[in-house]
């Protein structure tokens, strides 16, 4: 339990009139449109459960309507969940008074939002000081505080500009100073990038990975673009019409989809940059070489691709000193030609 | 009625074929049951015309006239008794009228034993412009500075300033009581749907209705007139700031919320923020509807510039009507920029960047400045006294009078002619079939009418509103009444269509013509009847056209952006067929703009009723000259009384009518 920087356990939500009714009977089994043409209740989140590692950086996917939003919202009851048990640091968010709650939200979890939801009418600084103001923090203070951050993600000289003078990632950085500035142990994103056009927005994410590196928050990562999240997720769930579907590494998204839709998702993703050679390997037959070059396992195909295929031998995979495997020209061949045969 | 109404949002979507060539077969059918409808009225009119009439005399009373008297005296005899009436009511009313006279003391009356108010001219001139300058900025200050140079000028100083302190004190409660009320209705949802209908009740309501049940009340006076004048201009701050609040970004509330703020830290540092444009949208125009009745409550002893209209009016003195008006219009223009200004001002100078200090600085000096004045003001009588030159108003009023004497005099026939040809040819023949028709026919046949042009819920809206009339009594003035509305509405309709036509296709005249009507409809109504009694003199035409006058800017904007929103694709293809300009307007964009057109006609009508009431003062006869005159005759209070439920119950006739209607062809 104490590893986890938050787990869910069998969380609901559904909007309707009498969406308690419905948990735990068998219309909550019913396909979506089913239970709306019964009950006139919406199942936005259907029994989802996971957990996240402190320090993790956690991604859940899906394409709109999946219910993805509306699960991180559950997280901290900005939407109130139907059932279920969310603990975060231990403590059980669903059991927590009003006040309580607000103390949650002032300092242990901050969320960062996808229309990036700044004041308008406050510049920078008081943005980016908004959530300390809200804790009670001197003006000072917090300002003191606000500009270390605005420092951090790199808006050095915008701190008495206006929202709408910057450009959405600009916003976005300010929102993002918004969120660190409570230093929350945990951040949410909720699909804050996809407002942003492409360029920027793989600028943002290269920062998120950087942020990441430096300050080393739990983050909970909502996207619908696949490539964002095998880009930041150390694990990521995939939902579909409130369920999950698969949690897992990109690694083992690509290799093993659980099923056709996953499969179908990620058929065109470049499988050499995800897969690792963990997933391309065999053992040896008693023919095989094994003079060939020594790597780890979760080294991915393309950074091994050059070398491998260079070596007369195949390659040997260690797991820091234990022999797992070997991948031949062959395998890595399969995962560099098919790719190149869908595209 | 001078506010009201943002158009409600409609999605006009082209129906399908199928739906079409059903359409075309209900309304032929709706157009032949309306044939049927008027042609068995005519029928019965010319059969039974003059009988069951329900006309009464011009002193006569009905037993519901007398019991409204009766009510009024005990209630005047409970005055000191009853407990409700002393302290609820008394305790207002005494109030109400102490903070007046403190303010009209304060800045246009002597103050005894003083021979001026305590601050003079200069002092109020001085005051009004840092006022000016701290909420809007350089630009109004100076408009306000010449304003109330010309209210001094115009000879209507005290008066000018009393119609100011009647509409600013109405305002500020419509704000203290408005803007919580919309913060509640912002937040729930039950008390939205309690209180949203109440405003619409309030605003489809004619100034005029308001003023006898309040009279009642509150008897006349200052108190009276600023309760009015609040009820009046109430809705439109209360709707537009719970609006606005509604509307605030969601996802930015919502990041307030996940930042762990409590409600009212969302309230202070996002919601109210955020919604501060909208709300003081909404108080602009609250204070140009405060206006607008301040000027009528003169009719119930409202202090201020309405009165020498009113008088004028009566007197049939044009040359006073004139100056007067000339000093409201004057006031309408400088409230309405001046808080135009305001709402923008704060952002604009933020954003440009204008140093703090330096506004500081000016603050500073202007308080500084303004405080010199009220001493001067106070000190010296030369500084206290409004100066005698330059005299405008004593010229203008000469010269109007004059123009208007010839103007009457020199077309005495043309106009004589004119209102003759409306009359007998128009007015009186449609007059006649719904006045002179026994009563329950023309009852049966509005209904009939009601439920062709409305369905089944306006029939039924329409029969109470008709059983309300008739138990006040005044079914056949009603009838009159409602004669010179559709008139005036249907003129309404045929200048609308064709200068809003005119300015759907044209954006130069657009640019020209649309500031005109915003200016048109920031007036008082009251204002509008006086260049009409200068032309046509005191006629029930003369109302009409004012009516006419009244409710065509509001209209015309609403065709116009009808036909502006027609899609230009569809209008190139009708060219590219080869449609002529005439065609292009009769086959697509008249069609395609239904739904403002109807809507226009909607507000169009509303705006008539409310403005041909009021043309009861200069011989538009009606409901509404009963309501004027039970405030000058004590034994016809009762009656007047009863004339401001009836012309209550037909607007909301008219009104159900009309939305309906629009309802309907919205579906459609």
């Amino acid at each position: 339990m104490s590893d986890h920087a938050l787990s869910v356990r069998e969380l609901w939500k559904i909007f309707g009139a009498r969406a308690d009714r419905v948990v735990g009977t068998a219309d909550a089994d019913l396909p979506r449109s089913e239970l709306k043409e019964r009950t006139g209740c919406v199942a936005a989140v259907k029994d989802v459960s996971f957990d996240v590692d402190k320090g993790e950086v956690f991604v859940v996917m899906g394409l709109s309507g999946s219910g993805k939003s509306t699960l991180v919202r559950c997280l901290t009851r900005l939407i109130e969940p139907t059932a279920g048990e969310i603990v975060i640091d231990g403590e059980d968010v669903r059991s927590m008074s009003t006040a309580r709650l607000r103390e949650l939200r002032r300092h242990h979890v901050a969320m960062v939002f996808q229309h990036f939801g700044l004041l308008p009418h406050r510049t920078v600084v008081d943005n980016v000081a908004y959530g300390l103001e809200i804790r009670g923090l001197g003006k000072a203070e917090r300002h003191a505080k606000a500009a270390e951050y605005i420092d951090l993600v790199g808006l050095t000289g915008n701190e008495h500009s206006y929202p709408d003078q910057l450009s959405g990632g600009m916003q976005q950085r300010v929102g993002l100073a918004r969120a660190l500035a409570v230093n929350p142990t945990v951040m949410l994103f909720d699909e804050p990038f996809s407002a942003l056009d492409p360029l920027i927005r793989r600028d943002m994410q290269n920062e998120v990975i950087r942020l990441h590196s430096e300050v080393g928050k739990t983050m909970v990562f909502i996207t619908h673009d696949l490539s964002e999240a095998l880009k930041l997720g150390d694990r990521i769930l995939i939902m579909r019409d409130g369920e999950l579907v698969q949690v897992g590494s990109p690694a083992e998204i690509v290799a093993q989809p659980a099923d056709d839709y996953v499969r179908d998702f990620v058929s065109e993703v470049p499988r050499s940059h995800v897969l690792t050679l963990r997933w391309v390997m065999r053992d040896p037959l008693p023919d095989d070489s094994l003079e060939g070059p020594v790597m780890p396992a979760d080294r991915v195909v393309r950074d091994a691709a050059r070398e491998a295929l260079d070596s007369e031998h195949p390659v040997r995979v260690h797991d820091g000193d234990m022999f797992l495997g070997i991948v031949d020209d062959d395998a890595i061949l399969r995962v560099v030609v098919a790719e190149e045969g869908a595209a | 009625m001078t506010t009201t109404a943002s158009p409600p949002t409609r999605t006009v979507s082209p129906p399908p074929a199928q739906q079409r060539r059903g359409l075309g077969l209900r309304s032929f059918g709706r157009r032949g049951a309306l044939a049927v409808v008027v042609v068995a009225w005519l029928g019965l009119w010319t059969a039974l015309r003059g009988r069951a009439t329900l006309e009464i005399g011009g002193a006569e009373l009905t037993g519901f006239h007398e019991w409204l008297d009766r009510q009024r005296d005990s209630l005047a005899a409970q005055r000191d008794t009853n407990w409700l009436l002393q302290y609820g009511v008394g305790g207002i009313s005494d109030g109400l009228n102490a903070t007046v006279d403190f303010l009209r003391e304060l800045i246009s009356e002597p103050a005894f034993p003083r021979p001026f108010p305590e601050i003079g001219y200069l002092g109020v001139i001085g005051v009004f412009c840092l006022i000016a300058y701290a909420v809007a900025g350089l630009r109004s200050m100076l408009l306000v500075l010449v304003s109330l140079l010309a209210f001094g000028a115009l000879g209507y100083w005290e008066l000018s300033l009393d119609l100011l302190i009647v509409t600013l004190v109405a305002v500020t409660i419509c704000v203290l009581i408005g803007l919580p009320l919309a913060i509640v209705m912002a937040r729930s949802r039950k008390v939205d749907a309690v209180v949203t209908p109440a405003l619409d009740l309030l605003q489809t309501l004619p100034s005029f209705a308001y003023l006898a049940p309040l009279a009642l009340f509150f008897g006349i006076g200052p108190a009276a007139a600023v309760v009015t004048t609040a009820l009046y201009a109430f809705p439109p701050v209360v709707r537009v700031a719970a609006h606005g609040i509604r509307h605030v970004a969601p996802t930015t509330v919502e990041a307030s919320r996940s930042l762990g703020s409590t409600p009212w830290q969302q309230l202070r540092t996002v919601q109210l923020p955020m919604a501060k444009r909208t709300i003081v949208v909404g108080v602009n125009q609250t204070t140009m509807a405060a206006l607008s009745m301040a000027t009528i409550a003169a009719l119930i002893n409202g202090p201020g510039l309405g009165q020498p209209v009113a008088q004028a009016l009566q007197s049939l003195d044009v040359g006073a009507a004139v100056v007067a008006s000339l000093g409201i219009v004057i006031m309408a223009v400088m409230l309405d920029r001046v808080t135009t200004a305001a709402s923008v001002r704060g952002e604009l100078a933020t954003r440009r960047g204008d140093s703090a200090r330096l506004r500081r600085t000016a603050l500073a000096v202007g308080v500084v400045s303004a405080g010199y004045l009220v001493y001067l003001s106070r000190t010296f009588s030369w500084a206290a006294d409004v100066p005698e030159s330059p005299d405008l108003g004593t010229p203008i009023a000469d010269a109007t009078s004059d123009a208007s004497d010839w103007f009457i005099d020199t077309f005495r026939d043309s106009t004589q002619a004119l209102k003759d040809g409306f009359s007998y040819g128009l007015l009186n023949p449609l007059q006649s079939v719904l006045a002179d028709s026994p009563w329950f026919v023309s009852a049966t046949a509005l209904l009939a009418i009601a439920g062709i042009i409305a369905g089944r819920r306006a029939v039924v809206s329409t029969a109470i509103c008709e059983l309300v009339i008739l138990g006040t009594g005044l079914w056949n003035e009603a009838m009159n009444t409602l004669t010179t509305t559709l008139v005036a509405a249907a003129f309404t309709m045929l200048i609308a269509i064709v200068v809003g036509v005119w300015m759907g296709r044209g954006r130069l005249v657009d640019t020209v013509v649309r500031p005109l009507l915003d200016t048109l409809q920031t007036l008082p109504p009251f204002v509008y009847l006086v260049p009409f009694v200068a032309l046509f003199a005191a006629s029930r035409f003369t109302a009409i056209v004012a009516a006419v006058a009244f409710a065509a800017p509001v209209a015309i904007k609403l065709v116009a952006d009808g036909i502006r929103g027609v899609s230009p694709t569809t209008v190139e293809a009708a060219r590219s067929a080869g449609s002529s300009s005439w065609q292009t307007i009769t086959k697509v964009q008249l069609p395609m703009a239904r739904g403002s057109v109807v809507l226009a006609a909607n507000q169009g009508l509303l705006y008539v009723f409310s403005m041909v009431v009021i043309g009861g003062l200069v011989g538009g006869g009606g409901l509404g000259y009963l309501v004027v005159l039970g405030f000058r005759q004590a034994e016809l209070f009762g009656k007047g009384l009863a004339a401001g439920i009836a012309i209550t119950a037909l607007a909301v006739m008219l009104d159900r009518i009309a939305r309906y209607a629009v309802t309907r062809t919205g579906r459609t």
